[in-house]
């Protein structure tokens, strides 16, 4: 029988696994060296690799971004472990101005092979410094692939394939997802990107759910199922690239579409989506094309109000039900 | 060292400042021409320390540059022919016209970009510097910034994370006394740029910008230093631009006329000349054939760049990644 392992245990396998492959692949972040990262991110690999592939750095997220950028343009292949995403805006310009267009602007004579990695979601009231998404920004900008698995199998194969790739990479990881245990195989293998997964074939209504939305959804379908009513649920996997052509297909079947993503909707993935699904789709569709999605506002600490900010079990069935009385 | 190669450095250091000193003046022509579709920001005045500084490197040691970079492009190997071309945005450009004066790109020099934002190529050299360490190469990263990067806080986060992992980068501060238009002593309460590079803990030299044997002395003293596991090192030239900000740009009401004419009196190109001349280790003959060496290069790389073809438009969003 196949073990089963937790989402973190599978994405540090990958990165063990690949650094014991690649002696240039280092890792930059605070306490990942003798503490082995705050989420267990690189527990046990300092004692194998030593401060200059795990490398504990100051408090300096421009900093370490603007020289693992330089490092990576040199032939080395940083992995940054921001712990949480927030921490990531502070980098925003070496990212934008810099790591993303490195490879453009060298006319492909450079390449990119940089790893950002880091915790995202709201939960456990982390409050507003510590509960932060923000991968649509970065689907905006050219240069960067955004990757958000969702289970453990996910996480490791889709690991791996950052960190055999040249590009930059966004790699997400949802705080609620770390200790959830899956299959995942002893043999190598790697997932690549911008393939969807079917997590729930449906025929009624198509629903594209990211990040820990994807098993709301799934508790949602199975209630749905014991009503006769039948969902198709899909899980991008990655966001840049985005698997288009698995959500039109599933829209052609069912007519119509739901897009339940935790983060904010103005200029999101799900108006992204909603948008390639009017282009290409349009005499598929049934019924307009609707998103849930978390509130748009600042995360906020008491219980009460963080609950209120994210979809939940309860909003996610309305939410089908509206799409279906469409 | 002997007579003839000493005599042999100091011209082809001359050289080197003459090719990037006319390459700009080309380069300056052809935006008052109308050739060049952007912006242009010329490096007269300030080529003895790209030149005293690349003199010292290898293709595979990295420059990461600013938007005043074409002399470090030059310097470190760039043909002219190539740098014109990309002003002019032709796809000979050395970015096939994705850059333009502010995004030099030629890795197989070890030119990996000037930059149009000021701070980030710290940072980048400092990264450099990881990577020949991690790989355990005896490269070094460069960066060349200049005053206007001196209290970003790229500039204090670069410095401390190489001296704290003693990483092989050499930074080249041109205190050209002016970000763009802001004077540094306004900018900077203490001016002595060579005491900050000892407060994070790394050698820094006060240098005459101008003077190309004491750049290169000094470059030659800390690229050793870097390359052997001695770790980073602050260069501080005072230089001076003597052309404006930018090509085009009014050059007035932040500096005087008598400064800039000042200046002139100590450009690098004619104070080495006249103090080899000075010291019988070169005749006028030597100078008047590499002006004529030179000439001849640039008129040809001006000529190709202007014969050269734009790019495809259809390859517009090409390489954005690298698969």
């Amino acid at each position: 029988m196949m073990r089963e392992i937790t989402y973190t245990t599978a994405a540090r396998e990958a990165l063990a696994e690949e650094m014991a492959r690649d002696p240039s692949i280092f890792v930059v972040g605070e306490g990942i060296g003798v503490r082995g990262g705050n989420f267990n991110t690189t527990q046990g690999l300092y004692e194998l690799y030593g401060p200059m592939r795990l490398r504990d750095t100051p408090i300096v997220e421009r900093g370490f971004v603007g020289m693992c950028t330089g490092a990576a343009m040199t032939g080395s292949r940083p992995v940054v472990d921001f712990m949480f995403f927030d921490f990531i805006l502070d980098s925003f310009g070496e990212l934008f101005n810099q790591t993303s267009k490195m490879q453009y602007m060298s006319s492909g004579r450079l390449k990119m092979p940089i790893v950002l990695r880091g915790c995202i979601g709201i939960g456990g009231s982390s409050a507003t410094h510590h509960s932060g998404s923000y991968y649509p920004i970065f689907v905006h900008i050219p240069g960067f692939r955004v990757v958000m698995p969702t289970n453990p199998y996910d996480a490791k194969g889709l690991f791996k394939t950052a960190l055999r790739g040249d590009d930059p990479v966004l790699f997400l990881e949802h705080k609620s997802l770390l200790n959830v245990k899956g299959h995942v195989p002893e043999e190598d293998y790697s997932i690549p990107f911008g393939q969807a997964a079917i997590v729930r074939e449906g025929t009624q209504a198509t629903v594209v759910a990211l990040g820990s939305m994807v098993r709301l959804v799934e508790k949602a379908s199975e209630t749905l199922a014991n009503e006769g009513i039948s969902i198709e649920i899909i899980d991008p996997r990655t966001l840049a690239p985005l698997d288009i052509d698995t959500i039109l297909q599933s829209v052609h079947k069912t007519g119509r579409l739901l897009i339940v993503d935790e983060t904010f909707a103005p200029c999101g993935v799900g108006s992204e989506i909603s948008s390639q699904v009017m282009e290409k789709g349009f005499d598929d569709l049934d019924a307009p094309v609707m998103r849930l999605n978390g509130l748009h506002t600042p995360t906020p600490y008491s219980p009460a109000l963080e609950a209120a900010v994210v979809p939940n079990a309860q909003t996610i069935l309305q939410s089908i039900r509206d799409l279906l009385a469409e | 060292m002997s007579e003839e190669i000493a005599k042999e450095q100091a011209l082809t250091l001359w050289r080197q400042m003459l090719m990037i000193r006319r390459t700009e003046e080309q380069l300056a022509k052809s935006y008052a021409g109308g050739m060049i579709p952007g912006a242009c920001h010329t490096y007269v005045g300030e080529e003895a320390v790209a030149t005293g500084v690349c003199a010292h490197l290898r293709h595979e040691d990295a420059v990461f540059s600013t938007h005043r970079g074409h002399g470090h492009a030059l310097a470190k190997g760039v043909p002219p022919r190539e740098v014109i071309a990309e002003l002019f945005g032709r796809v000979t450009g050395c970015s096939r016209g994705r850059g333009g004066s502010m995004h030099l790109f030629s890795p197989e020099v070890g030119m990996m970009g000037t930059s149009g934002i000021v701070g980030p190529c710290i940072l980048q050299a400092t990264g450099a510097g990881y990577s020949f360490k991690l790989l355990g190469k005896d490269n070094v990263g460069v960066a060349f910034f200049g005053d206007g990067a001196m209290n970003n806080g790229a500039f204090h986060e670069g410095l401390n994370l190489a001296a704290i992992w003693d990483l092989p980068v050499i930074f080249v501060c041109e205190d050209n006394m002016y970000a763009t238009e802001v004077p540094f002593a306004y900018a900077t309460k203490n001016q002595d740029v060579a005491a900050r590079a000892r407060t994070y803990g790394m050698p820094g030299y006060s240098l005459d910008g101008n003077d190309v044997l004491a750049v290169s002395q000094a470059a030659s003293e800390a690229i050793q230093r870097a390359r052997s596991g001695g770790g980073p090192s602050l260069l501080h030239c005072k230089t001076y631009r003597t052309r404006p900000h930018a090509e085009g740009m009014r050059d007035a009401g932040y500096r005087t006329p008598q400064e800039v004419e000042s200046w002139k009196q100590r450009d690098p190109i004619v104070t080495l000349k006249a103090k080899l001349l000075a010291q019988n280790l070169a005749e006028e003959g030597d100078f008047e054939e590499i002006e004529s060496d030179i000439k001849a290069m640039v008129d040809e790389a001006a000529e190709f760049a202007k014969n050269s073809p734009y790019p495809d438009p259809a390859t517009a969003t090409e390489h954005i990644f690298s698969v």
